[in-house]
């Protein structure tokens, strides 16, 4: 968790807004995510967010969906993802490493022993993408007893009752959904937050950071301009992934220089 | 939330937080239809003049014998031609009434389907039904009713391309869709409060079943059998027998090629406790996690997962769940149609193949109850091939 204090510090200090960047760990092998995620990080990304592959992602669109598939396809477990989170944690000591997977993997592993594992490969956070606040409280209980940060989800239609529980129990930033629907990359995006935003600050919520939809620099420019602290991409960069890593870290370095 | 939505341990709502509200919103919607004598009126009124309730008790004439007695509930007779056209009309009341203008559904065998497309044509409701690619295959007469009676049919291409993949789907539509679309969730799966409310919706069937059964037998059964798949003729038929505690309550899941196998869909015997479609049940899954492929030669039992009352009900004792394989359920199929002149569904098939084994193992007088859940007219094509009967 101070990995992203320290983060949010040091960009409030310049004024900048922290870019995040997602891929799916695995996809589409092990050693190429290991290498498109240098890329991530070579091409400016504040914190990484990884995907561990589950089966059946029905939180996710059709680019995620695709990448979980590669990933499993080519035999990616949890525990091969922890081993990678470790491996890049020895290269690279700040940078805030979440980790982003759905309720069914983190249970067959059982709560205590899944963060503890997460704890023990240097991630920062972990976000269940479908352990909404009703279901959250155990998964929170866990991961602060390892020592990982529990980032909860908040939407724009979620009613302050559950925010206060959100900004409560989150932990590292909170994942604020930029629009309804699955993941996805979208050519316009319209951020219509204010209420969110403000409930969250007034409870003290872990600082906002935008995603879903987030694919272009004028989208990073907007979730910053709506107030958000943060904004992350997927699905634009899984889909920029068959350009290889070069382009991949181009397009992570013009959505970087947005948050500037 | 108005409730936690669980059954002992299993249940909950894990569903994306932009969908919460949606499932909020329901649960009130429910819990005040229910308490409307309007609503029911409404519901009954439909219930017998548009599906043809109450549907008969059967008692097999040439199955069974004097002293074990195999009864069966008809609701393959129901308009659409299985149970599914009792809650789907219920919840498309419910969709009206909650202002909502477009119904989505998933559908495995095509029943689910074919019982929402009925009500999106009666209701005037813009209606899609995801539907796994496979079973489009498979059911391609009921693929044709669908879009006859007004509804898009959209195959789904994604995992195993059946039923567990048409519910993601489904639910991935209804996070964009939830303010002008109802879910209309086809099993007592799924987030709270479908397992609650499809159940209620479905409890018609032992009511009627348990009333009809004491007139002509002048006590309650042995044992009361039917299919689980998601669990929702199940559910329906046990919920007034659950405070019978003499009454055994006996779920039968798809054993598909065995038992011993990977090909079956028998989530409570061979799976364990997780989370699948937004509740906490028993899974077919792998030791990481991944959910299973279920096989089943019935396209409705065909899921790797099950609703999580039957995950309580299994865990507490009251009910017991078996499985009967394809062949088994396909010698009942043949057998009930060549004996009583009944064509069931594959899935109804499952369920009689358990009450013909107990039959047979019964000392004395013994009387069975099954829910026989539909009809086999979508089973016809695929019967042709399998049981060596084709013309």
């Amino acid at each position: 968790m101070r990995r992203y204090r320290a983060m949010f510090d040091r960009l409030a200090a310049r004024s900048e807004g922290a870019l995040g960047a997602f891929l799916m760990i695995g996809d589409p092998d092990l050693q190429r995510s290991e290498d498109f995620i240098e890329a991530l990080i070579d091409g400016g990304a504040d914190m990484l967010e990884l995907g561990v592959p589950f089966s059946d992602p029905v939180a996710d669109g059709p680019v995620i969906q695709a990448a979980a598939n590669r990933a499993l396809a080519a035999g990616t477990t949890p525990s091969a993802a922890f081993d990678l989170v470790a491996r890049l944690r020895a290269r690279h000591a700040d940078i805030p490493i979440g980790l982003l997977t759905y309720a069914n993997i983190v249970v067959a592993r059982g709560r205590e022993a899944f963060y503890a594992r997460a704890a023990a490969a240097g991630a920062d956070s972990v976000l269940v993408a479908d352990a909404p606040a009703f279901e959250a409280e155990p998964f929170v209980r866990a991961a602060r007893a390892a020592g990982v940060a529990p980032v909860l989800i908040a939407a724009a239609n979620t009613p302050e009752d559950r925010l206060k529980k959100i900004a409560e129990w989150g932990g590292g930033y909170t994942y604020c959904v930029a629009r309804a629907g699955v993941t996805g990359a979208d050519r316009e995006v319209r951020f219509d937050h204010a209420r969110l935003l403000a409930v969250l600050k007034t409870h003290a919520a872990p600082p906002p950071v935008f995603g879903f939809g987030i694919a272009a620099p004028d989208h990073v420019r907007a979730a910053l301009a709506a107030g958000a602290a943060g904004a992350i991409s997927g699905s634009a960069i899984v889909e920029r992934m068959k350009d290889g890593p070069a382009a991949v870290a181009a397009l992570v370095r013009r959505l970087k220089e947005a948050t500037q | 939330m108005l409730s936690n939505g669980r059954f002992g341990r299993f249940g909950g709502a894990y569903v994306a937080e932009i969908l919460a509200p949606a499932i909020e919103e329901l649960e009130s919607a429910f819990a005040a239809a229910q308490a409307d004598a309007g609503f029911q009126r409404e519901l009954e009124r439909l219930l017998a003049t548009y599906a043809g309730r109450p549907t008969p008790l059967t008692r097999c004439r040439n199955l069974g014998s004097a002293q074990t007695r195999i009864y069966l509930k008809r609701e393959d007779l129901l308009h659409g031609g299985a149970h599914k056209t009792n809650q789907v009309l219920a919840q498309a009341l419910l969709a009206q009434r909650m202002g909502k203008r477009r119904l989505i559904a998933e559908t495995g065998a095509g029943q689910h389907g074919v019982a929402t497309a009925m009500a999106g044509a009666l209701f005037g409701m813009k209606t899609r039904i995801y539907m796994g690619a496979h079973d489009v295959a498979r059911q391609e007469l009921n693929v044709f009713r669908m879009r006859l009676m007004g509804a898009e049919v959209v195959p789904v291409e994604c995992g195993s391309r059946t039923l567990k993949d048409a519910i993601n789907e489904a639910l991935r539509d209804w996070a964009a869709s939830f303010a002008d679309t109802h879910y209309l969730l086809g099993t007592v799966a799924g987030p709270h409060p479908f397992p609650t409310m499809v159940r209620e919706f479905q409890r018609v069937i032992g009511r009627e079943a348990r009333a009809q059964f004491l007139e002509a037998e002048g006590r309650l059964p042995d044992a009361v059998i039917a299919c689980v798949g998601g669990g929702s003729n199940a559910m329906g038929v046990f919920a007034d027998f659950i405070p019978d505690t003499a009454v055994a309550l006996v779920g039968v899941e798809p054993a598909g090629k065995g038992l011993d196998g990977s090909e079956h869909g028998a989530t409570l015997q061979r799976g364990r406790p997780g989370v699948l479609h937004g509740a906490e049940t028993y899974v077919l899954q792998d030791e990481n996690g991944q959910i299973g492929e279920s096989w089943s030669v019935s396209a409705g039992l065909d899921y790797p997962g099950v609703g999580p009352e039957h995950a309580h009900l299994k865990e507490s004792g009251r009910a017991q769940y078996v499985g009967v394989t394809d062949e088994e359920a396909l010698a009942a199929f043949a057998l009930l149609a060549r004996m009583e002149g009944i064509i069931c569904a594959f899935e109804s098939a499952h369920a009689l193949a358990e009450a013909l084994k107990r039959a047979e193992r019964a000392n004395g007088d013994a009387a069975f109850l099954v829910n026989l859940s539909g009809r086999g007219d979508k089973d016809m094509a695929q019967a042709q091939k399998l049981t060596g009967l084709a013309p």
